[in-house]
Protein backbone atom coordinates (compact mmCIF):
# COMPACT_ATOMS: atom_id res chain seq x y z
CA UNK A 1 0.00 0.00 0.00
CA UNK A 2 2.01 3.51 -0.89
CA UNK A 3 1.10 6.54 1.35
CA UNK A 4 -1.11 8.13 -0.26
CA UNK A 5 -3.40 4.85 -0.55
CA UNK A 6 -2.94 4.35 3.09
CA UNK A 7 -3.50 7.89 4.09
CA UNK A 8 -7.51 7.32 2.07
CA UNK A 9 -7.77 3.59 3.81
CA UNK A 10 -7.16 5.28 7.33
CA UNK A 11 -9.23 7.76 7.00
CA UNK A 12 -12.07 6.11 5.61
CA UNK A 13 -11.62 3.62 8.65
CA UNK A 14 -11.47 6.17 11.51
CA UNK A 15 -14.64 7.87 10.01
CA UNK A 16 -16.49 4.52 9.32
CA UNK A 17 -16.13 4.72 13.06
CA UNK A 18 -17.23 7.31 13.90
CA UNK A 19 -20.11 6.84 12.03
CA UNK A 20 -20.66 3.73 14.01
CA UNK A 21 -20.33 5.72 16.92
CA UNK A 22 -22.49 8.90 16.30
CA UNK A 23 -25.61 6.69 14.73
CA UNK A 24 -25.80 4.28 17.89
CA UNK A 25 -25.10 7.60 20.37
CA UNK A 26 -28.22 9.30 18.15
CA UNK A 27 -30.61 6.16 18.60
CA UNK A 28 -29.63 5.64 22.47
CA UNK A 29 -30.16 10.00 22.71
CA UNK A 30 -33.76 9.15 21.67
CA UNK A 31 -34.59 7.80 24.95
CA UNK A 32 -33.82 10.79 26.98
CA UNK A 33 -36.90 11.60 28.90
CA UNK A 34 -38.62 8.51 27.67
CA UNK A 35 -36.38 6.23 30.03
CA UNK A 36 -38.43 3.66 31.50
CA UNK A 37 -37.39 5.69 35.13
CA UNK A 38 -35.44 8.86 36.17
CA UNK A 39 -32.28 6.72 36.60
CA UNK A 40 -31.96 4.64 33.56
CA UNK A 41 -32.84 7.37 31.73
CA UNK A 42 -29.40 9.35 33.20
CA UNK A 43 -28.15 5.96 32.73
CA UNK A 44 -28.79 5.96 28.66
CA UNK A 45 -28.33 9.74 28.33
CA UNK A 46 -24.70 8.97 30.00
CA UNK A 47 -24.37 5.87 27.53
CA UNK A 48 -25.27 8.05 24.58
CA UNK A 49 -22.73 11.41 25.45
CA UNK A 50 -19.93 8.37 25.39
CA UNK A 51 -20.98 7.36 21.74
CA UNK A 52 -21.18 10.88 20.66
CA UNK A 53 -17.48 11.64 22.61
CA UNK A 54 -16.11 9.19 21.10
CA UNK A 55 -17.24 9.80 17.31
CA UNK A 56 -16.02 13.55 18.01
CA UNK A 57 -12.04 12.29 18.61
CA UNK A 58 -12.64 9.70 15.64
CA UNK A 59 -13.68 12.99 13.16
CA UNK A 60 -11.39 15.29 14.46
CA UNK A 61 -8.88 12.58 13.76
CA UNK A 62 -10.42 11.84 10.03
CA UNK A 63 -10.51 15.56 9.46
CA UNK A 64 -6.64 16.17 10.35
CA UNK A 65 -5.69 12.93 8.28
CA UNK A 66 -7.31 14.98 5.66
CA UNK A 67 -6.30 18.06 5.67
CA UNK A 68 -8.38 19.49 3.89
CA UNK A 69 -9.54 22.11 6.11
CA UNK A 70 -12.59 20.10 7.40
CA UNK A 71 -13.63 19.76 10.66
CA UNK A 72 -15.48 17.29 12.63
CA UNK A 73 -18.89 19.43 12.11
CA UNK A 74 -18.56 19.18 8.35
CA UNK A 75 -17.92 15.29 7.88
CA UNK A 76 -20.58 14.40 10.46
CA UNK A 77 -23.62 17.20 9.16
CA UNK A 78 -22.68 17.44 5.55
CA UNK A 79 -22.68 13.88 4.54
CA UNK A 80 -25.89 12.13 3.16
CA UNK A 81 -26.42 8.37 4.00
CA UNK A 82 -24.94 6.99 1.06
CA UNK A 83 -21.47 8.38 2.04
CA UNK A 84 -22.21 7.28 6.04
CA UNK A 85 -20.45 4.08 6.53
CA UNK A 86 -21.73 3.50 10.00
CA UNK A 87 -22.28 -0.83 10.33
CA UNK A 88 -26.23 -1.47 10.18
CA UNK A 89 -26.51 -2.74 13.54
CA UNK A 90 -25.97 1.17 14.72
CA UNK A 91 -28.60 2.64 12.97
CA UNK A 92 -31.14 0.32 13.46
CA UNK A 93 -34.65 1.77 15.34
CA UNK A 94 -34.12 1.66 19.17
CA UNK A 95 -37.17 -0.08 19.54
CA UNK A 96 -38.09 -0.93 22.82
CA UNK A 97 -35.95 -1.21 25.49
CA UNK A 98 -35.24 -5.07 25.36
CA UNK A 99 -34.50 -4.04 21.51
CA UNK A 100 -32.44 -1.15 22.76
CA UNK A 101 -30.93 -3.72 25.73
CA UNK A 102 -30.14 -6.44 22.63
CA UNK A 103 -28.41 -4.36 20.37
CA UNK A 104 -26.38 -2.97 23.27
CA UNK A 105 -25.29 -6.42 24.42
CA UNK A 106 -24.02 -7.54 21.05
CA UNK A 107 -22.32 -4.17 20.45
CA UNK A 108 -20.61 -3.53 24.00
CA UNK A 109 -19.59 -7.39 23.57
CA UNK A 110 -18.02 -6.52 20.83
CA UNK A 111 -16.69 -3.14 21.42
CA UNK A 112 -14.95 -4.56 24.65
CA UNK A 113 -12.32 -7.02 21.95
CA UNK A 114 -12.40 -4.44 19.25
CA UNK A 115 -10.99 -1.27 21.26
CA UNK A 116 -8.85 -3.92 23.31
CA UNK A 117 -7.19 -4.89 20.32
CA UNK A 118 -6.81 -1.50 18.98
CA UNK A 119 -5.04 -0.13 21.30
CA UNK A 120 -1.91 -2.35 20.36
CA UNK A 121 -2.61 -0.30 16.71
CA UNK A 122 0.29 0.77 15.18
CA UNK A 123 -1.59 4.01 14.76
CA UNK A 124 -0.93 5.89 18.09
CA UNK A 125 -4.02 8.29 17.57
CA UNK A 126 -5.79 5.55 17.08
CA UNK A 127 -4.58 3.53 20.17
CA UNK A 128 -4.84 6.58 22.26
CA UNK A 129 -8.65 6.93 21.28
CA UNK A 130 -8.67 2.92 22.18
CA UNK A 131 -7.74 2.95 25.21
CA UNK A 132 -9.85 6.01 26.99
CA UNK A 133 -13.08 4.24 25.06
CA UNK A 134 -12.16 0.99 26.15
CA UNK A 135 -13.08 1.82 29.90
CA UNK A 136 -16.54 3.23 28.62
CA UNK A 137 -17.03 0.33 26.73
CA UNK A 138 -16.64 -2.06 29.91
CA UNK A 139 -19.02 -0.22 32.01
CA UNK A 140 -21.41 -0.42 28.90
CA UNK A 141 -21.09 -4.18 28.57
CA UNK A 142 -21.94 -4.45 32.46
CA UNK A 143 -24.61 -2.51 31.78
CA UNK A 144 -26.10 -4.65 29.28
CA UNK A 145 -25.08 -7.70 30.25
CA UNK A 146 -26.98 -6.62 33.95
CA UNK A 147 -30.19 -5.74 32.10
CA UNK A 148 -30.35 -8.91 29.35
CA UNK A 149 -29.82 -11.00 32.60
CA UNK A 150 -32.53 -9.38 34.53
CA UNK A 151 -34.89 -9.69 32.18
CA UNK A 152 -34.29 -12.37 30.05
CA UNK A 153 -34.66 -14.31 33.47
CA UNK A 154 -36.72 -12.10 34.59
CA UNK A 155 -41.15 -12.38 33.86
CA UNK A 156 -42.38 -14.46 31.50
CA UNK A 157 -43.01 -11.23 29.82
CA UNK A 158 -39.91 -9.59 29.98
CA UNK A 159 -38.40 -13.05 28.71
CA UNK A 160 -40.55 -13.37 25.57
CA UNK A 161 -39.35 -9.38 24.84
CA UNK A 162 -35.62 -9.63 25.51
CA UNK A 163 -35.86 -12.96 23.07
CA UNK A 164 -37.48 -11.41 20.76
CA UNK A 165 -35.15 -8.20 20.85
CA UNK A 166 -32.30 -10.68 19.81
CA UNK A 167 -34.43 -12.53 17.44
CA UNK A 168 -34.60 -9.27 15.84
CA UNK A 169 -31.27 -7.45 15.54
CA UNK A 170 -29.34 -11.11 15.31
CA UNK A 171 -28.60 -11.05 11.64
CA UNK A 172 -27.25 -7.61 12.04
CA UNK A 173 -24.44 -8.80 13.95
CA UNK A 174 -22.04 -10.49 11.30
CA UNK A 175 -21.54 -7.54 9.68
CA UNK A 176 -19.41 -6.52 12.93
CA UNK A 177 -17.15 -9.27 11.54
CA UNK A 178 -16.92 -8.45 8.33
CA UNK A 179 -13.78 -6.72 6.12
CA UNK A 180 -13.30 -4.98 3.35
CA UNK A 181 -10.22 -4.64 1.20
CA UNK A 182 -8.74 -1.18 2.15
CA UNK A 183 -9.46 -2.65 5.94
CA UNK A 184 -7.82 -5.82 5.56
CA UNK A 185 -4.83 -3.83 3.91
CA UNK A 186 -4.48 -1.87 7.39
CA UNK A 187 -4.94 -4.58 9.38
CA UNK A 188 -2.23 -6.09 7.83
CA UNK A 189 0.17 -3.00 8.63
CA UNK A 190 -0.59 -3.51 12.24
CA UNK A 191 -3.07 -0.23 12.24
CA UNK A 192 -6.70 -1.60 11.98
CA UNK A 193 -8.30 -4.61 13.93
CA UNK A 194 -8.57 -8.09 12.31
CA UNK A 195 -12.14 -7.84 12.85
CA UNK A 196 -12.84 -11.29 11.44
CA UNK A 197 -10.50 -12.63 14.59
CA UNK A 198 -12.27 -11.42 17.04
CA UNK A 199 -15.31 -13.78 16.33
CA UNK A 200 -14.71 -16.98 18.65
CA UNK A 201 -14.34 -14.74 21.77
CA UNK A 202 -17.01 -12.34 21.27
CA UNK A 203 -19.67 -16.06 20.49
CA UNK A 204 -18.24 -17.14 23.63
CA UNK A 205 -18.82 -13.69 25.61
CA UNK A 206 -22.71 -13.58 23.96
CA UNK A 207 -23.32 -17.38 24.40
CA UNK A 208 -22.23 -16.86 28.14
CA UNK A 209 -24.80 -13.85 28.94
CA UNK A 210 -27.75 -15.56 26.63
CA UNK A 211 -27.16 -18.76 28.80
CA UNK A 212 -27.03 -16.64 32.11
CA UNK A 213 -30.21 -14.95 30.91
CA UNK A 214 -32.19 -18.32 29.99
CA UNK A 215 -32.77 -17.22 26.47
CA UNK A 216 -31.89 -19.14 23.46
CA UNK A 217 -29.47 -17.73 20.62
CA UNK A 218 -31.49 -17.24 17.68
CA UNK A 219 -31.02 -20.15 15.04
CA UNK A 220 -31.17 -18.89 11.20
CA UNK A 221 -28.48 -17.58 9.24
CA UNK A 222 -29.88 -14.27 8.27
CA UNK A 223 -27.54 -11.69 7.30
CA UNK A 224 -27.53 -8.01 6.43
CA UNK A 225 -24.69 -5.98 5.32
CA UNK A 226 -23.81 -3.23 3.40
CA UNK A 227 -23.25 -0.21 5.38
CA UNK A 228 -19.26 0.38 5.00
CA UNK A 229 -20.44 0.82 1.23
CA UNK A 230 -23.03 3.25 2.28
CA UNK A 231 -25.90 0.71 1.42
CA UNK A 232 -28.39 1.42 4.44
CA UNK A 233 -31.77 0.30 6.05
CA UNK A 234 -34.58 2.80 5.24
CA UNK A 235 -34.20 4.12 9.01
CA UNK A 236 -30.87 6.12 8.36
CA UNK A 237 -32.31 8.48 6.42
CA UNK A 238 -34.52 9.57 9.09
CA UNK A 239 -32.14 9.46 12.07
CA UNK A 240 -29.83 11.61 9.76
CA UNK A 241 -33.03 14.36 8.66
CA UNK A 242 -32.97 14.54 12.48
CA UNK A 243 -29.25 14.66 13.43
CA UNK A 244 -28.47 17.25 10.53
CA UNK A 245 -31.53 19.46 10.63
CA UNK A 246 -29.60 22.29 12.28
CA UNK A 247 -26.71 22.53 10.54
CA UNK A 248 -28.50 21.71 7.06
CA UNK A 249 -30.51 24.62 7.38
CA UNK A 250 -28.59 27.37 9.21
CA UNK A 251 -24.82 25.78 7.86
CA UNK A 252 -22.27 26.61 10.01
CA UNK A 253 -24.58 27.85 13.16
CA UNK A 254 -22.93 27.65 16.21
CA UNK A 255 -24.38 27.93 19.76
CA UNK B 1 -45.32 5.86 36.97
CA UNK B 2 -47.59 2.98 36.86
CA UNK B 3 -45.56 0.35 38.46
CA UNK B 4 -44.42 0.61 42.20
CA UNK B 5 -41.75 2.27 42.83
CA UNK B 6 -38.19 0.69 43.03
CA UNK B 7 -36.69 0.09 46.63
CA UNK B 8 -35.17 3.68 47.85
CA UNK B 9 -31.40 3.49 48.32
CA UNK B 10 -29.07 6.07 50.11
CA UNK B 11 -25.73 7.03 48.23
CA UNK B 12 -22.79 7.95 49.91
CA UNK B 13 -19.72 9.18 48.15
CA UNK B 14 -16.11 9.56 49.34
CA UNK B 15 -13.98 12.20 46.66
CA UNK B 16 -10.99 11.66 45.67
CA UNK B 17 -8.97 13.96 48.70
CA UNK B 18 -12.22 13.09 51.20
CA UNK B 19 -11.40 10.73 54.53
CA UNK B 20 -14.92 9.79 54.38
CA UNK B 21 -17.98 8.82 52.73
CA UNK B 22 -20.52 11.84 52.53
CA UNK B 23 -24.52 11.68 51.85
CA UNK B 24 -24.90 12.80 48.82
CA UNK B 25 -28.64 12.20 47.97
CA UNK B 26 -30.75 8.76 47.09
CA UNK B 27 -32.11 7.07 44.17
CA UNK B 28 -34.33 3.82 43.16
CA UNK B 29 -33.09 0.54 41.67
CA UNK B 30 -34.16 -2.99 41.99
CA UNK B 31 -31.22 -4.09 44.13
CA UNK B 32 -28.12 -2.91 45.41
CA UNK B 33 -25.53 -3.63 42.35
CA UNK B 34 -27.91 -1.61 40.04
CA UNK B 35 -27.90 1.03 42.67
CA UNK B 36 -24.23 1.52 42.58
CA UNK B 37 -24.23 1.49 38.93
CA UNK B 38 -27.05 4.28 38.76
CA UNK B 39 -24.98 6.07 41.55
CA UNK B 40 -21.73 6.57 39.43
CA UNK B 41 -24.56 7.81 36.35
CA UNK B 42 -26.44 9.94 38.88
CA UNK B 43 -23.87 11.06 41.50
CA UNK B 44 -20.38 11.54 40.66
CA UNK B 45 -20.22 11.34 36.64
CA UNK B 46 -18.12 14.97 37.12
CA UNK B 47 -15.30 13.23 38.28
CA UNK B 48 -16.83 13.87 42.40
CA UNK B 49 -15.71 10.64 44.04
CA UNK B 50 -13.46 7.73 43.96
CA UNK B 51 -15.84 5.51 46.01
CA UNK B 52 -19.44 4.78 46.50
CA UNK B 53 -21.61 2.67 49.35
CA UNK B 54 -25.18 2.68 48.97
CA UNK B 55 -27.52 1.64 51.80
CA UNK B 56 -31.17 0.44 51.10
CA UNK B 57 -33.27 3.66 52.63
CA UNK B 58 -35.16 0.86 55.16
CA UNK B 59 -31.99 -0.27 56.51
CA UNK B 60 -30.99 3.08 58.26
CA UNK B 61 -32.51 2.74 61.67
CA UNK B 62 -32.45 7.24 62.13
CA UNK B 63 -33.30 8.73 65.90
CA UNK B 64 -36.10 10.32 66.37
CA UNK B 65 -37.37 13.81 67.11
CA UNK B 66 -38.94 12.78 70.28
CA UNK B 67 -35.95 11.48 70.96
CA UNK B 68 -33.87 14.93 71.54
CA UNK B 69 -34.60 14.98 75.37
CA UNK B 70 -33.44 11.72 76.19
CA UNK B 71 -30.66 11.17 73.83
CA UNK B 72 -28.80 14.67 73.40
CA UNK B 73 -29.69 17.33 75.90
CA UNK B 74 -27.87 15.90 78.84
CA UNK B 75 -24.49 15.67 77.12
CA UNK B 76 -24.96 19.64 76.98
CA UNK B 77 -23.09 20.21 80.38
CA UNK B 78 -20.03 17.85 80.42
CA UNK B 79 -17.56 19.79 79.19
CA UNK B 80 -14.91 17.23 80.53
CA UNK B 81 -16.14 14.56 78.10
CA UNK B 82 -14.57 16.86 75.65
CA UNK B 83 -11.07 16.66 74.59
CA UNK B 84 -10.42 20.37 74.09
CA UNK B 85 -7.59 20.43 76.58
CA UNK B 86 -4.97 18.44 74.82
CA UNK B 87 -2.60 19.12 72.26
CA UNK B 88 -2.74 16.89 69.41
CA UNK B 89 0.99 16.33 68.58
CA UNK B 90 1.08 16.71 64.67
CA UNK B 91 2.11 12.96 63.46
CA UNK B 92 -1.32 12.11 64.37
CA UNK B 93 -2.15 13.55 61.77
CA UNK B 94 -6.22 13.16 61.07
CA UNK B 95 -8.29 12.75 64.27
Amino acid sequence: MNHATQATALFNYAVGLADDALTLGHRLSEWCSKGPFLEEDLALTNVALDFIGRARMLYTYAAAIENKGRNEDDIAYHRDCREYTNLLINELPVGDFADTMARQLLVDAFDVEFFTALTGSADETLAAIAAKTLKECRYHLRRSQDWVIRLGDGTAQSHERMQRGFDRVWGYSHELFAMNAAERGLADAGIAVDRAGLRSTWDQSVDAVLAEATLTRPAGDWSVQGGRDGIHTEHLGYLLAELQFVQRAYPGLQW
Amino acid sequence: MKEPSLPLFEIFVRSRRGLDHRHVGSLHAEDSAMALQYARDVYIRRGEGISIWVVRATDIVASQEDDVATFYDPMEDKPYRHATHYELPDEVGNM
